[in-house]
């Protein structure tokens, strides 16, 4: 009756891919493993925001913002302090998760979609300041030249640095998701008014999980600015977290790993059609509108679902 | 136990209910009686916590509960059902049991250890004894509608409460699930020393189950006594038994 945590078969799975990722440097040319990195950074954000979003039912509108805070924390402590690098690391997601704190406290008193306006709205404050404050932040033009530690300065160092830091985050992610927390944030998703009622304090589940959620986010910022060594304010502009959230709902966003393929659709086509025309967003929007009509619980929701219809195990979201 | 006082709660210019009073004592089985909109689900939200009454007190164990948000009544020691199914339709029936348990002992922030492995004894010897134990593994939504009545009252006990409150927990069920239901109620009572306040529209059922009767109508109690008080009560008949009984 009693099941493990995590499945032999997924966690074969997993290692498998693991593996192959691990291997891919040694045979990929450089563009290729700079989109992969690219990719786990853009996974690691929307995997992030779905636990928020999918699994804890909030309509975070403007998850972007604490990508960017993340970003911007680490670009600053590098260039304009002396202190260790690995303090900048540290830092990064704690201030997004403090930032993330900070909005939420207004946020989880609304539901919804006013959830979602306020956000927008509020992240937008912040969009504002990275864009105006020149003395700090650079204003519109951001920061370049970011000086990266020397260990990850390089495309292959980095790759594996953000492939470990990914793969770790989405392991403690799973386990918070498999915890009583996760089930309870899961109810919560599910019928707020009747977790209230067996004594859930439903914001205060709700603000945990939206510092679990900022605190990932802006980690994930940490490693675009490996990736790119510089930031700049279309990190926390609107239109980015729009695109994060689109990932959520074509990965699946009721499923775990879903987000990371959507990350990797939406990467790979901005990466590969971009080359071909700047009308790129067009091929994302029929692919949106396909998947509303075909695949309305995302592309993983949808093999899960072919999956499990031949397993017979129970689906349990 | 739990004293209602004095309350009334308008929305707008409707007095949903008007001045009206209700005593509950340990081990007692109290039913709220009453026509459709006579404010038997509104008051229910008012001792709960889900609504704040304007005027009147309510006391729980001696100590105000009024101005305390859901969550804090329910620590209290107060659980309850709702009218329609309010159940977590995409969870397993085990899962649903377990949120209400792990909320009971404060474990529901716990992050990092696997849920499959707290609460599960709890949680298993509760849908036994509700006979839900051969569908832990289902989704509550694919459940029928009379399992699902039975699994809010599942949820509710994983609460470990001493008031347990049910809003019309037969409704839609047929007369046999409905008996079924009535005497599992009244078992759970006498096994786990609960207090029970519920409402019913079925009079037999409820002459028969409760120890205490309260009649509501446009808001407002008209009496609240023994069965046999209440039946022998003119007003009563004639505003609600229609003189049948």
């Amino acid at each position: 009756m009693r099941q493990a945590i995590i499945n032999k078969n997924s966690l074969l799975v997993s290692a498998g891919i693991l593996i192959v990722l691990a291997c891919l440097p040694l045979v990929l040319p450089k563009f290729y493993v700079y989109v992969l990195a690219l990719i786990f950074v853009t996974a690691l954000l929307a995997m992030s925001l779905n636990m928020v979003v999918g699994h804890g039912g909030m309509y975070q509108f403007h998850h972007g913002v604490f990508y960017g805070i993340g970003a911007y924390t680490l670009a600053l402590m590098l260039t304009k302090t002396s202190l260790p690098a690995w303090l900048g690391f540290a830092a990064a997601p704690v201030c997004s998760a403090l930032a993330g704190v900070l909005i939420g406290l207004f946020c989880v008193r609304l539901t919804k979609l006013y959830f979602g306006m306020l956000q927008i709205s509020l992240g937008s404050l912040v969009w504002a300041i990275a864009f105006r404050w020149y003395a700090l932040t650079g204003g519109d033009d951001g920061i370049h030249g970011v000086p990266i530690p020397d260990g990850i300065a390089s495309l292959i160092p980095s790759y594996y640095f953000i492939l470990f830091l990914l793969a770790a985050s989405l392991a403690v992610m799973y386990l918070i998701l498999k915890s009583p927390f996760g089930n309870t944030l899961r109810a919560v998703r599910d019928n707020p008014e009747r977790c209230e009622a067996v004594g859930i304090n439903v914001r205060f589940h709700q603000l945990v999980a939206i510092a679990i959620a900022t605190f990932f986010a802006g980690l994930a910022g940490t490693l675009f600015v490996v990736v790119e060594g510089s930031v700049f304010p279309d990190l926390l502009f609107w239109v980015l977290s729009l695109e994060v959230f689109i990932m959520c709902l074509l990965g699946g966003w009721f499923t775990f790993a879903g987000p990371v393929l959507g990350a990797a659709i939406i990467v790979a086509l901005r990466t590969f059609a971009g080359v071909y025309t700047e009308y790129w967003t067009l091929i994302l929007g029929v692919i949106l509108i396909l998947l509303i009509f075909f695949l309305p619980e995302g592309v993983m929701g949808f093999l899960e679902e072919k999956f499990k219809a031949r397993t017979q195990t129970t689906s349990e979201r | 136990m739990l004293l209602v006082e004095n309350v009334t709660k308008s929305f707008g210019d409707f007095l949903a209910v008007h001045e009206a009073s209700l005593r509950v004592d340990k081990g007692d089985l109290v039913a709220v009686i009453g026509p459709n909109g006579a404010g038997k689900t509104t008051l229910f939200n008012l001792i709960c916590g889900q609504l704040q009454p304007d005027k009147g007190r309510i006391t729980f164990k001696e100590e105000d509960i009024i101005a305390l948000p859901p969550h804090r009544i329910c620590r209290r020691g107060i659980a309850r059902s709702f009218q329609i199914a309010n159940i977590f339709p995409r969870l397993s029936v085990f899962r649903n049991v377990q949120v209400s348990v792990l909320s009971q002992q404060r474990k529901s922030t716990i992050l990092f250890r696997p849920a499959q492995t707290i609460a599960v004894k709890e949680t298993r010897d509760i849908l036994d004894d509700v006979g839900l134990a051969d569908k832990a593994t289902d989704v509550a939504g694919s459940l029928s509608h009379g399992d699902q009545r039975i699994l809010e009252i599942a949820i509710a006990l994983g609460n470990q409460p001493e008031l347990i409150i049910l809003d019309e927990p037969t409704a839609g069920m047929s007369p046999e699930e409905t008996a079924g239901t009535m005497a599992l109620v009244r078992r759970l009572a006498e096994d786990r020393g609960l207090t029970i306040l519920f409402c019913e529209h079925d009079m037999d059922v409820v002459f028969d189950v409760a120890s205490s009767i309260m009649v509501m109508r446009h808001g407002e109690t008209i009496i609240q006594g023994s069965p046999e008080t209440v039946r022998a009560n003119a007003e009563v008949q004639q505003a609600y038994l229609g003189g049948a009984a």
